[in-house]
């Protein structure tokens, strides 16, 4: 019966990270394994309510797509070449991301931090682009004000782009939670959770680019 | 409160000042008060006069401390649930205030006066009136009820997420917060409550009133997403050992399903709102009359949200129901597999039917058709579940608690107003009926008798197991048959008139013979009013006798889960020991086998969440955000935006998040919860 | 640094002697149950060899309908579904690959998540489309159809 409610009992002995061994301190010791799939499976559910969240981005696209007031169209915007390079980014940085996760299943920090920045290079790199792809749009009268279709595309794109940031800030907090304490229970579950944020979003650029750069160039 | 002239003239005004003010300020000025507005002064005058009357009676009582450590850096879901239930109560008064100046004004105005409220006022007050009663009445009784009820049933010490559970309470409060601002700095939306473009597009609203619904709409959905995340980790992963699925009391079901709808409908209002927002911010055409726009493609999605919503406010209160009807009438709920299946039916088909908010809008017959018939399926597992609670009624020991009670006048209230539904789900009849008050006393009929009689309901039941006290049978009485009658009385009246043909949402009403329908519905809107003033009498007389009241046992109504296994008001741990079930109606169960109130021999530590300040401090810091993007104040929107983010970051810095409870402590308290059952026997 | 005993470093996911989402009805006690549970978990993990496939195939998946678009192959009446179809193979890749969906029981909760996903976002995309062609057909005669 006792076990059943102390969630120390067994783990005293295993305590992951070196730099928080500490067995006066009984707290840290063991709670995190049972938060571990607890905390994926919320985020899994967050995960889904994102995908519902672009879904619904996407219908509006769908539905807007041919609204362009006599503005410019796709075929006339898209520059696919210079998609292909973001798209590569992306998917480079979701290998990139996942040979730093199974460097942290071998409790190796160098290489999970050494593998993030690269994942963090290539999605500021993505980002970039995307920026300036905005910034060249809006300057030849492109803009989102410009026609349903435009703003439909910016903000599809947009809402995309915004979720790749706020992954890149979250993979800046890391950065600061792996260097002052390493791989311990919590950090393993905040990088098993980016990873699937981040994978997550590389699933919704393939989206982005059938049904938008694609299809619209098509 | 603006009329559209004077709110574009104030637009172009307030460009005429120094770059300096326009910074600091945005939009805001000093005559954005409107000053001029009699009843606008007076009702802000009551509330700042309320909320320093509040704020002085807790220095002089000096509880700043508690209030801060026990209630509002709480991560209790019992305390996080009650606050819930508090906010909902006041913005019940508020809305209904609303619904009171409704009912006076075409009173008044059908008999060739022109009532008292000119047109744009009356539209603001039919806007607020929806968004709080839905928003910010209904869905945060709700989710209080779920928050407070919920882990006890499942035999769990909090939710998933208690930190998550804080920030998404406060976050709801600031949009509460951010939606009586709007009525005394600026005006609220003219749009209705759920803003349709092009009316609610900068072109025909320049002023603030759509800024401030979108934000704080914006503001509080995101802790409702966050909300149904945590409730639905909870239930899948801290259930009791023993718990499986088919053996959790059907609230916890309902408590289920709506959360899951919730996580997946949230999302489409969200992105809904914040394209009106990127029309009205960033001068897009999402839904504007040119440039491509559609505002039909706004209809569209804010109804597929729209629609599963409602759902989300009436499963809750289905579960209560079926908890209630078992409990007093001391039977088993008769089929309770049948209700699993149709809520998780009724959850699904929700989604499916959407497109019977716009029959009207032109999708012709083939599509009005399908929506048509998937609305009348819906009511099908509705169906089942009344069945069950009479089939579990019957042959009973029915005992007539005031619990009992709104379960009864529910029963027969939702059920004729889910048939006036099946009604209006005929498009032919639609046709007729499409924004007519029937469509009004429709769907009233099925909120009130489905959604506020079964909160009420689940207030009465659940009170003393919060507060360690009953609350009072006469006084709730009285209320209920104000409620009961007064509802019926106010909106029986409108079917007729809708019938006849009256529009919803008339300022002025200029048929003759509809006058004394109008005075009558009144008569039902003030006898609810007796019904609510009695209410507050009842929880305000039963805290000053809550001795003579008192729950010792914490089963005060020999309940059959588990959340009365505890003591009354529960330990802030729930369970010193997790329980292990074996079976359905668990407490009932161990009552019977003769398990249910054994100590055991001997404690262990048990592991608590800190308290913390951050879901408080974001939620507040959310109302200057909210604020700021109102009136144009970009510093301290982007300001907020960053201290929020801050805030959130820092927080997965803070170590120090949790405890263990000495076992000392905890025997202490278990000790002195066997006294109280001892002395309860006596 | 030691990681519990029983699960190696790179493994593939192993079926958890507990199921992952039903509570411990036998004796073992929740502490165990868990301790499997933070290793066996909703996202498991892969090797370096699964990954490197997942990228390569995601990398032809990519080239091929950008190739297709480019070079104007197709009609676009033809391009559109191929691509489309591409497109939702490189997603399941992604989720096998990098996400590391799959059928174990660890992963019920997950899979029944993302099908109720997947079933919402058809109810919302198409039945958005449907809906908003029959308003567009019959209420803006001056607009193209959408689709």
């Amino acid at each position: 019966m006792s076990k059943t409610i102390n969630p120390v009992a067994g783990y005293e002995n295993q305590i992951d990270s070196a730099y928080d061994h500490n067995p006066n301190d009984a707290h840290h010791a063991g709670d995190h394994h049972d938060e571990g799939p607890k905390v994926t499976l919320g985020f899994w559910i967050y995960l889904m309510s994102d995908c519902i969240l672009f879904a619904s981005v996407f219908a509006t696209y769908a539905v807007l797509k041919d609204n362009i007031a006599g503005g410019p169209n796709g075929r006339e915007l898209f520059d696919l070449p210079y998609v292909a390079v973001e798209t590569a980014l992306l998917l480079i940085s979701s290998l990139t991301y996942g040979l730093a996760m199974i460097s942290m299943e071998a409790n190796k920090l160098k290489p999970v931090i050494g593998w993030l920045a690269v994942t963090a290079l290539c999605g500021l790199g993505f980002m970039g682009m995307e920026i300036h792809e905005f910034i060249k749009l809006i300057e030849e009268g492109a803009g989102p004000g410009r026609s349903a279709f435009l703003s439909a595309f910016f903000t599809l794109v947009g809402t995309h782009g915004l979720h790749v940031t706020s992954g890149l800030i979250w993979m800046g907090a890391m950065f600061v939670h792996l260097f002052k304490r390493g791989l311990t229970p919590a950090n393993r579950i905040r990088l098993m959770t980016l990873s699937l944020f981040w994978h997550f979003l590389d699933i919704i650029w393939i989206g982005v680019f059938t049904i938008v750069y694609l299809m619209g160039a098509a | 409160m603006l009329t559209y002239a004077e709110s574009a003239a104030h637009a172009a005004s307030t460009a005429d000042a120094s770059p300096l003010v326009n910074f600091l300020f945005g939009k805001l000025r000093l005559d954005s008060v409107p000053w001029h507005e009699p009843i606008i002064m007076v009702a802000g005058a009551g509330m700042v006069g309320g909320a320093i009357l509040v704020l002085g009676l807790i220095t002089y009582f000096k509880q700043w401390k508690y209030l801060w450590t026990e209630w509002l850096t709480s991560v209790d879901h019992k305390k996080i649930g009650a606050m819930y239930i508090i906010l909902a109560l006041i913005m019940l008064l508020r809305g209904f205030a609303d619904a009171l100046m409704m009912r006076t004004q075409q009173a008044l105005a059908s008999n060739g006066g022109a009532g008292y409220l000119p047109p744009d006022h009356f539209d603001q007050i039919f806007s607020a009136h929806g968004v709080i009663m839905i928003f910010f009445m209904a869905m945060p009784f709700v989710i209080g009820l779920m928050n407070v009820i919920m882990p006890l049933q499942i035999g769990a010490r909090d939710v998933a997420f208690p930190y998550l559970n804080s920030m998404s309470f406060w976050l709801t409060a600031a949009g509460a917060i951010l939606m009586n601002v709007s009525l005394v700095v600026g005006e609220f939306s003219h749009a209705g409550w759920l803003a349709y473009p092009p009316l609610s597009e900068l072109e025909f609203s320049p002023g603030v009133g759509v800024d401030y619904y979108i934000w704080a709409l914006q503001i509080s959905g995101l802790g409702t997403l966050l909300s149904g995340v945590n409730l639905i980790t909870t239930i899948f992963k801290m259930r009791a050992p023993g718990m499986t699925l088919m053996r959790m009391p059907v609230f916890t079901w309902t408590t289920l399903v709506a959360n899951v709808l919730i996580v997946a409908v949230f999302p489409i209002l969200t992105v809904t709102l914040a394209l009106l927002g990127a029309d009205r911010y960033l001068g897009m055409h999402f839904f504007t009359n040119d440039a491509g726009g559609n505002p039909m493609m706004y209809v569209n999605l804010i109804w597929a949200w729209g629609h599963p919503e409602v759902y989300i406010l009436i499963l809750p209160a289905f579960g209560i129901f079926s908890e209630v009807v078992a409990t007093f009438s001391r039977k088993r709920l008769f089929g309770y597999d049948g209700m699993v299946y149709a809520t998780a039916a009724i959850g699904v088909a929700s989604s499916l039917v959407w497109l019977h908010h716009f029959f009207t809008m032109g999708a012709g017959a083939n599509v009005n058709a399908f929506f048509g018939i998937t609305t009348m399926i819906i009511s099908i597992p509705t169906g089942v579940k009344i069945f069950n609670w009479l089939f579990t009624m019957y042959r009973g020991r029915i005992r007539m608690e005031l619990p009992m009670l709104w379960t009864l006048g529910f029963i027969i209230t939702f059920v004729i107003g889910g048939m006036t539904g099946v009604l209006l789900a005929v498009p032919g009849a639609d046709f007729v009926l499409h924004n007519s008050v029937f469509l009004i006393a429709h769907f009233h009929n099925v909120i009130i008798g489905g959604v506020v009689f079964g909160c009420i309901a689940g207030l009465n039941y659940w009170f003393p197991k919060a507060f360690g006290f009953r609350l009072h049978v006469g006084i709730g009485k009285f209320s209920f048959w104000c409620w009961l009658v007064g509802f019926w009385v106010a909106f029986l009246p409108l079917y007729g008139l809708g019938l006849m043909g009256m529009t919803r949402r008339l300022d002025f009403v200029n048929n003759p013979l509809w006058h004394t329908y109008l005075i009558v519905a009144l008569c039902g809107a003030l006898l609810i009013f007796v019904g609510i003033i009695a209410q507050v009498v009842q929880i305000v007389y039963s805290i000053w006798k809550r001795d003579e009241l008192r729950d010792l046992t914490g089963d005060p109504w020999d309940g059959r889960t588990l959340e009365w296994a505890t003591s009354s008001p529960p330990p802030f741990y729930n369970f010193a020991v997790l329980p292990k079930i074996g079976n359905h109606d668990a407490f009932w169960d161990a009552k019977q086998t003769g398990t249910a109130y054994v100590q055991p021999k001997s404690y262990e530590p048990i592991h608590m969440p800190h308290n913390t300040y951050t879901g408080f401090l974001i939620g507040i810091v959310s109302v200057g955000l909210g604020f700021g993007l109102v009136w144009h104040i970009w510093w301290m929107a982007g300001g907020a935006l960053l201290v929020m983010i801050g805030l959130g970051i820092a927080h997965t810095f803070n170590e120090n998040r949790d405890y263990y409870v000495p076992a000392d402590e905890v025997k202490a308290i278990e000790d002195a919860h066997f006294a109280n059952l001892k002395k309860a026997e006596q | 640094m030691s990681t519990p005993k029983n699960t190696p470093s790179t493994a593939k996911p192993k079926k958890p002697r507990t199921p992952h989402a039903r509570p411990v009805d036998t004796d073992q006690t929740l502490s165990e149950a868990a301790h499997h549970d933070a290793h066996h978990d909703t996202a498991g993990h892969g090797t370096v060899k699964s990954y490197v496939i997942g990228f390569i195939l995601s990398v032809i998946l990519t080239a091929i309908p950008f190739g297709l678009t480019m070079a104007h192959m197709l009609p676009a009446s033809s391009l559109i579904p191929v691509v489309v179809a591409i497109g939702v193979v490189q997603i399941l890749v992604h989720l096998y690959f990098f996400l590391h969906m799959n059928t174990s029981s660890s992963q019920m909760w997950n899979n029944a998540a993302f099908i109720f996903t997947v079933l919402i976002v058809g109810i919302l995309v198409i039945g958005s489309l449907w809906v908003m062609y029959h308003l567009n057909t019959n209420m803006m005669p001056g607009m193209m159809p959408v689709e």
